[in-house]
């Protein structure tokens, strides 16, 4: 019996398309547009003008404070100017806009080919290096990973654990990557560890991946404490808090963090970063992306420069599809749908799906017939039906009390309703009101 | 016999007096004073607990109204001044002159001024397609078309225009209650002082960034060259934020400035038809 | 770009259940019933079915069509369900202009007063049922016996069923051993030859429906079993305490509406709560109260007034019975 989270969950068609397709690397692009912020937390200031010529890996935008990112160039080029432009949020957000010449690397980067094993760094030169080089989390949520390697005082980490599920269907790129970087992933986690002061980490897989299971445990075989555990297929599996109930059993209290059960949650994308920023000294200004539909002539998984315009892969992967209806960065359950070709990889889009006309539309929705499917997949236990409805009539105080801020957005509710009712539509905003709410009261 | 009703008659008695005392002491503990002006304000108010006046229901709004120092900023949209001064004699006090308003739409958004970029797909709500981007087209400051003002007007003073996909609010109907001000998450009803037969002239614009994008994203926008600035010789245009600002109060409608708009973003409304050398061309908007 | 592309928020899949999908489930698990009714009633089967089917729909269609003035849904297969259960839960040889009524108030006054699909808070069927049981007692307790497939519509034999003997023999004296000889045996019971409303009849039929349902993951197995684990409990211990006085669990569970409510009448989505631990008392509260309507109360059957009485009683269960929410009391270690 393979483990995994006990309550609510569901199994969409996996659509992996890509899963057997090996990393290509995507020419650099002509030009690029690298938002500044690209992390959760405090915005990042630009520290360059136009004008300026800029090398591959130089660092553009550095963070303010504790909570936020440092922001690199992902080419070697001159600024041509810094504006808006639309990313995944949808709004107009500051980028540096850079017109390529050449591809000319800073030159502490260590280029060669072979694996650093030796990890000769100590945990804070590990944490500052993290943040210098932009690393955050690539799983999606890009939450800056030096902020989760820091244990605050008073609190106890002894288990690291290793996001490799990769639980939205059509996405592969974490996936190709255990096959592909198997090492260089299992070297990343034991410097994480290190930081961390751990003995332990577990890598969580789902079963769908037997080949990326069979790899690392053999490759595991030769780094201490590292195990790798296959899992049962059920989305969402790589939200941090059901992985962790899946794979050591501890449940973490709603409104806590994973630290607050002695864990901390890392994915495998983030393991090959650090490793890649600690060994080889090179800032994260690029990341795999899975280019994938079923409309697509050759998807495929790409090694693409940040900032690159999603056009460009969806060009590489056969060209837009005529009867295309929406593009999504990220996956098709919890991704965001952009409205123009020329948004811009950033550090979180761990893929492009492209859907039909037909697949993306959207059904009209009917009454709700309470016959409590919702209840029944929510990985929270929460009540999604009653907390629609609470936020479609503005009750936010009884949506609060209701527990909407405990909702992950993983979208279960809404893709299992019956009625197409747009549940999780109406709870993301219950819960951004509430959250605004709360912030309000506190301030008083 | 007579032993039994005896007893029955004393038992009865007595049940009653411990019955009398018990609910004497709890009507003494959950007793409530109110102030007995409250049922009169109610008994005025039209009882169509619409929320117009931005309180839950009637007795909620009569409670305002008699606990208040001074009637200013209570108002109740359907009863009219009437009730208000009606409201004020019970209370012995003066009730406030409150100008008629009327809602108007700062965006003139149509198809064909705001090119359409995307397809919204979600949930049909104003307030879910504001959290989640810019909107349909790439204006982030005008109407997403949801329909939430719709929803928000009690008395269906406002629906929407299918080939515009813009709010239309009738004027005669709008009791200016704030409701759909309210509703809207971007801001972009005002209530404006009502003028004689309706005539209405004001900017039909909220986009605040600079020329440039504001063109960009739509046709009829607001680009703050300050032409109308200029031209106004009362004083009732202001400029802030790349956006112009037409006082009702101090406006005396001579539409001067809707000739001098290069965009169209100054919208007259209700106006008898222009003397034929004017250009006619605005009159189209109607 | 000449095409837009769609926004909306995520997720940007659904799965293939619809509404129209679930209801046309419990319409296939619903199917051996009717034949079976059709098997044992003939003909007279046939007209009731079709007359509340149609009517249901025709007053849905007119309700929403002119009425409401909104899209007409009928085609969503939530009057269709109404209507066959309604069927179901009459004598096969009540006159048609009584299915009408019943119906009408099924339709008209239990569903679209309340709003229509999804907002009532009875179940309609129920509602029509227990109006016109209450209205009409004689038709509507005049249950044809089963002969084999008649064409014959009003000249069916009619008879009592197995709770009506029971009831009325306790009442007059007899023993509970005396009056099982009166009564069809078991067997014949589970096979649903037996007096009764046309749905009710054959527990086979009604298990079959039930394990179709769960297999499609319609329902889930928390009602049916409750309230069949109540009554097989409840009766067992009334039936321990005096068996002379009442009837065997057995006997229970096969006659009457038991099956047909616990399968199908109470796990109505609109009616039932929504949470597991809710259905579970729910379904426990269904069982006591229809054992007490048959041991203690007027009526010989109380499945009907039983789910009612719990129907009232939902929206409080929703309120106060709650899931426990992932990560709200943590045991860890």
């Amino acid at each position: 019996m393979l483990k995994t989270f006990p309550s609510g969950g569901i199994h969409p068609p996996e659509n992996k398309l890509t899963s057997n397709i090996p990393i290509g690397y995507l020419p650099v692009p002509g030009n690029v547009v690298i938002p500044v912020s690209q992390h959760i937390g405090a915005p990042a200031t630009v520290i360059v003008n136009k004008g300026d010529y800029v090398k591959t890996g130089q660092l553009i935008a550095t963070g303010n404070g504790f909570v936020s990112s440092n922001t690199h160039s992902s080419v070697s080029g001159k600024v041509s100017k810094i504006d808006t432009i639309f990313d995944t949020t949808g709004y107009k957000q500051p980028a540096v806009f850079i017109d390529v010449e050449g591809d000319e690397w800073i030159g502490t980067i260590d280029r060669s080919s072979n694996i650093a094993r030796e990890i000769t760094l100590s945990p804070d030169e590990i944490k500052k290096r993290c943040f210098e080089s932009g690393i955050v989390g690539l799983g999606g949520a890009t939450f800056p990973s030096h902020v989760k390697l820091s244990v605050p005082e008073g609190k106890k980490c002894d288990i690291l654990i290793i996001n490799g599920v990769e639980c939205e269907p059509f996405l592969t790129s974490d996936h190709r990557l255990m096959l592909e970087k198997g090492e260089e992933i299992l070297i990343g986690i034991s410097i994480l560890m290190k930081a961390l002061k751990v003995g332990r980490a577990k890598i969580g897989i789902e079963n769908n991946k037997p080949d990326a299971i069979d790899h690392l445990t053999k490759l595991a075989a030769g780094f201490e404490g590292i195990t790798i555990h296959p899992l049962k297929l059920k989305y969402p599996q790589g939200a941090e808090k059901q992985l962790i109930k899946a794979l050591i059993n501890r449940e973490v209290p709603s409104g806590h963090l994973p630290l607050d059960v002695g864990a901390v949650v890392h994915n495998v994308g983030t393991a090959y970063a650090v490793y890649e920023a600690v060994q080889k000294n090179k800032p994260l200004f690029e990341r795999v992306v899975t280019v994938t539909g079923k409309s697509l002539s050759k998807p495929c998984n790409y090694v693409v420069r940040i900032g690159t315009p999603i056009g460009r892969l969806i060009e590489a992967a056969g060209g837009m599809p005529g009867d295309t209806g929406k593009i999504v960065s990220g996956g098709p359950m919890m991704g965001k749908a952009v409205s123009n070709l020329d948004v811009p990889v950033v550090k979180g889009t761990s893929g492009i799906v492209v859907f039909s006309e037909n697949e993306s539309e959207r059904k009209e929705p009917g009454p709700c017939i309470r016959c409590s499917k919702c209840i029944g997949v929510c990985p929270l236990n929460l009540q999604p039906f009653l907390l629609m409805k609470l936020a479609e009539l503005g009750m936010f105080e009884r949506a609060e009390k209701e527990k909407i801020t405990d909702c992950m957005e993983c979208g279960c509710c809404s893709y299992t309703c019956p009625a197409n009712r747009p549940l999780l539509d109406y709870i993301r905003l219950g819960k951004a009101t509430v959250i605004k709410l709360a912030r309000q009261r506190n301030l008083k | 016999m007579s032993s039994i009703i005896l007893i029955t008659i004393i038992s009865l008695s007595l049940i009653a007096l411990i019955s009398a005392v018990i609910l004497y002491f709890v009507a003494q503990k959950f007793k409530i004073v109110e102030d007995p002006r409250i049922d009169e304000v109610q008994a005025i108010l039209p009882a169509a607990n619409c929320g117009g006046c931005g309180f839950a229901g009637c007795r909620n709004m009569a409670e305002a109204i008699v606990k208040a120092t001074t009637l200013e900023g209570l108002y109740c949209p359907v009863g009219g001044a009437k009730v208000m001064n009606s409201a004020a004699k019970i209370l012995g006090r003066e009730a406030p002159v409150t100008d008629p308003r009327v809602a108007v739409l700062l965006c003139n958004g149509t198809p064909e001024n705001r090119p359409r970029t995307s397809r919204y797909n979600g949930a049909s709500d104003c307030r879910i397609s504001n959290n989640l981007y810019i909107g349909e087209s790439d204006c982030s400051y005008g109407c997403l078309g949801n329909g939430d003002c719709v929803r928000a007007c009690a008395f269906d003073a406002i629906h929407m225009d299918p080939t515009t996909n813009l709010p239309v609010i009738i004027d005669d109907k709008c009791v200016y209650c704030g409701a759909c001000v309210k509703a809207c998450p971007r801001n972009i009803i005002e209530l404006r002082k009502k003028a004689k037969k309706d005539k209405k002239i004001y900017v039909a614009c909220s986009n605040c960034d600079k020329g440039g994008p504001a063109r960009k994203a739509c046709n009829a926008a607001c680009i703050g060259c300050g032409k109308c600035f200029k031209v106004c010789e009362f004083g009732a245009i202001t400029i802030e934020k790349n956006l112009a600002y037409i006082d009702a109060i101090k406006c005396t409608f001579c539409r001067k400035c809707v000739e001098e708009c290069p965009t169209g973003a100054i919208r007259e409304l209700n106006f008898p038809p222009r003397k034929p050398k004017v250009e006619v061309q605005n009159e189209a908007v109607n | 770009m000449s095409n837009l592309l769609n926004i909306s928020p995520s997720p940007h899949a659904h799965g293939k259940e619809t509404t129209q999908k679930l209801m046309h489930g419990v319409v296939v698990a619903l199917m051996p019933a009717l034949f079976t009714s059709i098997f044992y009633f003939g003909i007279g089967a046939v007209i009731v079915t079709a007359a509340s089917v149609i009517s249901c729909l025709v007053f849905e269609y007119l309700i929403q069509k002119f009425v409401f003035k909104k899209p007409v849904t009928i085609t969503d297969g939530s009057a269709l369900v109404t209507g066959l259960l309604l069927a179901f839960n009459l004598p096969s040889n009540i006159p048609v202009i009584l299915v009408v009524i019943g119906s009408f108030v099924a339709i008209a006054v239990a569903k679209m007063t309340f709003g229509g699909l999804g907002n009532n808070p009875f179940n309609p069927a129920l509602v029509g049922r227990v109006f016109m049981l209450i209205s009409f007692p004689v038709q509507m307790t005049s249950w044809p016996v089963p002969a084999g497939f008649k064409t014959g519509y009003a000249d069916a034999v009619t008879g009592a069923t197995p709770l009506a003997i029971i009831k009325e023999g306790i009442k007059n004296g007899e023993s509970v051993s005396q009056l099982m000889e009166k009564v069809p045996a078991t067997i014949q019971m589970f096979l649903g030859h037996m007096g009764g409303s046309m749905g009710e009849v054959s527990a086979i039929a009604l298990l079959l429906g039930l394990v179709y349902l769960l297999y499609k993951k319609i329902i889930t197995w928390h009602i049916p079993v409750s309230i069949i684990g109540t009554i097989a409990i409840f009766t067992t211990i009334l039936w321990l305490i005096n068996p002379e006085k009442n009837a065997d669990p057995m006997f229970h569970l096969m006659a009457g509406g038991v099956l047909l409510g616990s399968i199908f009448m109470a796990t109505d989505y609109v009616t039932s709560p929504m949470n597991t631990k809710a259905m579970i008392i729910y379904g426990c509260c269904i069982g006591i109260l229809t054992v007490i309507i048959r041991v203690w109360g007027a009526y010989p059957e109380g499945v009907s007034f039983a789910i009612l009485i719990m129907n009232a009683f939902v929206p409080l269960m929703n309120t106060y019975i709650k899931p426990k929410r992932f990560g709200e009391e943590v045991k860890n270690g």
